[in-house]
C-alpha cells in the first residue's frame, strides 16, 4: 500500500464520519458519535474483511475467485440450517447449536471452495465463468432448499420455521469499564467512556475477522507456506522447478479461501440477524473483491479498504438515529435508497485506478500447464 | 468410379452435419446431464422426478396458451441473452444486464405514462411505441456504456463495475418506484409505476393470447445482431478486439472506442428487454419483476455459445423451464426454485465442458472459446 491510497482511505473515512458528526453533533457529543460510528464500522466490516481474505488466499496462489458472494450465501444458509436443526435436538444448549452452525458454515464454504478449485485447477475452466457458476448455483440451491425445507407443505419442518437458537453473544472486553473508572463522577466523561467501550464489545466472528487479518498477513509474509503460495501465484513454473506441487498448493489455498468466505457467511445468519433470506449477502462478496484489489492483494491493505465500505454502511445505519436532525438542504440523506448507493459508488471510484494502480499476482487466473 | 465432383455434395453434407453436431453435442449433453441430476435432487427431497418433468412439459407446451406464455418468457431472454453474448464476443463480461434491463424498463414506463400528459396531446401509437422502446434502449445503452468507458479509459474491471451498477440500478429503481414515479392510485400499495397509455402498448400477435409483437422483434434482433457481428466492419472490429486486443490495436482498430461501443450496444439490448416487457406485457414497471434475468442471460449466452441462433434456442429452453415450472409446482408441490438449480447445473456443465467430455468420453477439440481475461486484461 502506498501513501496515496492510505491517505485516500483516511480521507473518505473522515468525510463519512464528518457527515454524521455534523448532523448529530448538536444533539450528541461528537466523541460519542465517532465512537458509535467506529463500533458499527468494525461490526459491518466483518464479512468484507473475511471476504477479501478469501480472495487473497485464492488469488495469491493464482486462482481468480469471483464466487465469494456465492460461497458466502451458501455458507450463510447451511450454517443457519445446521444451527436451527441442531437446536431442535439440543434445545437445552443454544450456544452449542450456534457453534455447530458456524462449523457447518465454514465447512460448506470450504466445499464450495473445493468445487471452485476442481473447476479452475483440474478442469481449467475460465475462472471468471467458474466463479459465476458458483454464484448462480448458490442462489439456486439456497433458494430451492429454503422453500423446500421450510415453507412447503409436507416439508421437513412442516411449514413451521422452528425456534432459532438466537445469535452469537457479544464478548465484553472491559475497556469501557476501565475508562469509566478513571472518569470519577463526571457524566459527560462517563458517556464517552461507555461509547468508547462499545467499540470493543464485538461478537466472536467480528473479533475473529480482525485476528485472521493479522494471522493471514503473518502466514503469507513470513511462513514457508506463505512463500510457497506466493511463488505459485507469481511464477508457477519456477515454483514447480524447485519441487513445489503447484496444483496441490492452489487447491489448498482455494479451500482455505472458501472457508474464509464460509465464516463470512456465518456472520450473516448467526451473528447479524437470526434468519435467512434469499440473496441476503447483497453484493458483499463483490465489494470484498474490490477491497482486495484496492488493497493490492495484501491482508492489511484489503482490510483498510474494507473499512471504507464499512464506514459507508455505518453512515447509513447511524444516520437513522439522527433522521430528524437532517437539515432541509440535505434532505436526500433521509432517502435510505440514496445513502445506500455510497458503498457501490465508492467501489467503482476506487477501481478506476485514479488513486494508484495495483498489480495482481502475475499468474492470477492462468491455469498451470506443465 | 467416383470423380471428385461427384464426391463433393456428400462430403459437404457430411461436413455441415459434423459442424452442427460439434456445435450442439456438448450443450445437449450438458442439458441432459443437468436434467438427470435435477431429477436425482427432486427424488432426494421426496418428489417424483417423472411426474415433475411431465408437469413441466405440460406447462410449457401443453396448449396454445402454454406455448404463447413460453414465447412471452423467451422474449426478454432473447434480448438479454443477446446482450451478454455480444459483450462476450467483444471480450467483455456483462454481468450488468439486470440493471440495464431494470432501468430500460423504468425509462420506457416513464415515456409510456408521462409523455402524453407533458405534451398535452395524445400521441399516435406509431410514434409513441417507438419512443417508448427507443428511450428504454437509450437508457440501457448509457448504463452499459459507463462500465465500458471505465474499462477503456480508467482500467476498472467490468465484472465488478457492472455488478456494482446492478445494485445502484436496484437502489435507484426502488427510490423512483417508491417516490417520484409511484403509481398514485389510492388503492395501490405496491412499488410500481402508473399504467402506460394505450397508445404506448405493442399489440398482441393473436387474439386471446398474450404473446405480442415484441417476440417477433426479439427474433428480428437476433438476426440483426448476427448480421452486425459477421457482415459489418463494426462487427469485425468487435470480434477482433474480443479475440485479441493487442492484434486489434496493431491492425489500427480503436480498441477503447470499440470497448465502449460494445458495452453500449450490450446495454442497449438489455434495456430493450426491459422496454419490451413494459410496452408488450406488463404495461407498467413493478419492483422485483426483473430479478434474475441478468444471471439467466449469462447462462443463456454461454449455453448458446455466444451465437445469436444459439441464444434464441437457449432462450426457448430456459423459457420453457420457467413457464413450465409453475405448472410443475402446482402438480407436484416441488418448489419452482428447482429450475434455478437445474439451470445452474446446465451452466456448470456448459462452462466446464471438460466434465461432460469426461463423463461421455468425448475427445477434446483444440479451439477453445476464450471468454474473459483476469484482472489485468
Amino acid at each position: 500500500m502506498d501513501w496515496r491510497r492510505f491517505s485516500f482511505i483516511g480521507l473518505i473515512i473522515i468525510i463519512l464520519f464528518g457527515v454524521v458528526v455534523m448532523i448529530g453533533g448538536a444533539h450528541t457529543p461528537p466523541l460519542v458519535i465517532i465512537a458509535s460510528m467506529l463500533a458499527t464500522t468494525l461490526t459491518v466490516v466483518t464479512p468484507l474483511a473475511l471476504g477479501s481474505l478469501s480472495g487473497i488466499f485464492c488469488e495469491r496462489s493464482g486462482v481468480v475467485n469471483i464466487g465469494i458472494e456465492g460461497m458466502m450465501l451458501t455458507a450463510a444458509f447451511f450454517g443457519w440450517l445446521t444451527a436451527i436443526y441442531m437446536n431442535t435436538i439440543l434445545e437445552f444448549a443454544p450456544m452449542l447449536s450456534l457453534i455447530l452452525g458456524v462449523v457447518a458454515a465454514i465447512f460448506s464454504g470450504g466445499l464450495m471452495g473445493l468445487l471452485h478449485a476442481w473447476l479452475s485447477i483440474t478442469f481449467k475452466v475460465d475462472q471468471i465463468i467458474g466463479g459465476t457458476v458458483i454464484n448462480i448455483l448458490a442462489v439456486g440451491i439456497t433458494g430451492f432448499l429454503n422453500r423446500q425445507l421450510f415453507f412447503e407443505k409436507g416439508s421437513i419442518f412442516g411449514g413451521n420455521v422452528p425456534h432459532a437458537p438466537g445469535l452469537l453473544p457479544v464478548i465484553h472486553i472491559p475497556v469501557g469499564d476501565a475508562l469509566a473508572a478513571v472518569c470519577g463522577g463526571s457524566q459527560g466523561c462517563l458517556d464517552v467512556a461507555v461509547a468508547l467501550g462499545k467499540i470493543f464489545d464485538q461478537k466472536p466472528i467480528a473479533i475473529a475477522a480482525v485476528l485472521l487479518v493479522i494471522i493471514s498477513h503473518y502466514v503469507l509474509t513470513y511462513t514457508r507456506w506463505g512463500l510457497r503460495t506466493r511463488a505459485v501465484g507469481e511464477h508457477p513454473k519456477a515454483a514447480d522447478t524447485v519441487g513445489i506441487n503447484v496444483n496441490q498448493t492452489r487447491y489448498i489455498n482455494v479451500v482455505i479461501g472458501g472457508m474464509m468466505a464460509g465464516l463470512a457467511g456465518a456472520y450473516f445468519t448467526l451473528e447479524s440477524v437470526p434468519s435467512f433470506e434469499p440473496l441476503m449477502t447483497n453484493g458483499r462478496g463483490f465489494i470484498s473483491l474490490a477491497a482486495m484489489i484496492f488493497g493490492n492483494w495484501t491482508p492489511f491493505g484489503a482490510w483498510a479498504a474494507a473499512l471504507v465500505f464499512g464506514a459507508a454502511q455505518a453512515l447509513q445505519i447511524n444516520l437513522q438515529f439522527f433522521r430528524d436532525f437532517i437539515p432541509p438542504q440535505w434532505a436526500f440523506l433521509q432517502q435510505s435508497y440514496i445513502v445506500g448507493l455510497a458503498p457501490y459508488l465508492l467501489t467503482m471510484l476506487i477501481l478506476t485506478g485514479i488513486i494508484g494502480k495495483t498489480t495482481p499476482p502475475a499468474a492470477d487466473g492462468v491455469p498451470y500447464e506443465k | 468410379m467416383q470423380t471428385p465432383e461427384e464426391h463433393q455434395p456428400a462430403s459437404l453434407g457430411r461436413r455441415i452435419w459434423k459442424s452442427v453436431l460439434d456445435a450442439t453435442l456438448i450443450p445437449v449433453l450438458a442439458i441432459f446431464t443437468a436434467v438427470v441430476l435435477g431429477g436425482v435432487i427432486i427424488a432426494l427431497v421426496g418428489g417424483n422426478p417423472f411426474a415433475a418433468y411431465i408437469g413441466l412439459m405440460q406447462g410449457a407446451f401443453g396448449s396454445a396458451k402454454a406455448i404463447s406464455e413460453t414465447a412471452i418468457w423467451a422474449t426478454p431472454y432473447i434480448f438479454a441473452g443477446l446482450a451478454v453474448a455480444l459483450a462476450f464476443k467483444g471480450g467483455l463480461f456483462n454481468i450488468g444486464a439486470e440493471g440495464q434491463l431494470a432501468l430500460g424498463a423504468v425509462a420506457a414506463a416513464w415515456v409510456g405514462y408521462a409523455l402524453p400528459g407533458m405534451l398535452g396531446f395524445d400521441l399516435p401509437a406509431a410514434v409513441h411505441i417507438p419512443l417508448v422502446i427507443g428511450f428504454g434502449m437509450l437508457v440501457g445503452a448509457l448504463w452499459g456504456a459507463i462500465p465500458g468507458a471505465l474499462k477503456a479509459f480508467a482500467g476498472g474491471h467490468e465484472v465488478i463495475n457492472t455488478i456494482m451498477m446492478n445494485y445502484i440500478a436496484l437502489n435507484l429503481t426502488s427510490f423512483l418506484l417508491n417516490g417520484p414515479m409511484k403509481d398514485k392510485t389510492p388503492t395501490n400499495v405496491i412499488a410500481r409505476t402508473p399504467e402506460i397509455a394505450v397508445s404506448a402498448r405493442i399489440p398482441v400477435l393473436f387474439d386471446g393470447l398474450r404473446v405480442h409483437w415484441g417476440f417477433f422483434l426479439a427474433l428480428l434482433m437476433a438476426f440483426l445482431i448476427w448480421w452486425l457481428l459477421w457482415k459489418t466492419t463494426l462487427g469485425f472490429e468487435i470480434r477482433t478486439v474480443g479475440a485479441n486486443p493487442d492484434a486489434a490495436k496493431y491492425a489500427g482498430i480503436n480498441v477503447k472506442r470499440t470497448l465502449v461501443l460494445t458495452m453500449a450496444l450490450s446495454g442497449m439490448l438489455a434495456g430493450m428487454a426491459g422496454a419490451i416487457e413494459v410496452t408488450g406485457l406488463n404495461y407498467r414497471h413493478e419492483l422485483g419483476f426483473s430479478s434474475g434475468y441478468g444471471f439467466d442471460a449469462i447462462a443463456i449466452a454461454l449455453l448458446g455459445k455466444t451465437h445469436p441462433l444459439g441464444v434464441v434456442l437457449a432462450s426457448f429452453l430456459f423459457a420453457a423451464m420457467r413457464n413450465g415450472g409453475s405448472r410443475m409446482q402446482f402438480l407436484t408441490q416441488i418448489p419452482v426454485d428447482i429450475i434455478s438449480v437445474i439451470q445452474a447445473l446446465i451452466l456448470l456443465f456448459v462452462a466446464a465442458d471438460a466434465i461432460v467430455r469426461y463423463i461421455y468420453r468425448i475427445k477434446a477439440k483444440e479451439d477453445r472459446l476464450i471468454l474473459t481475461r483476469g484482472w489485468g486484461g
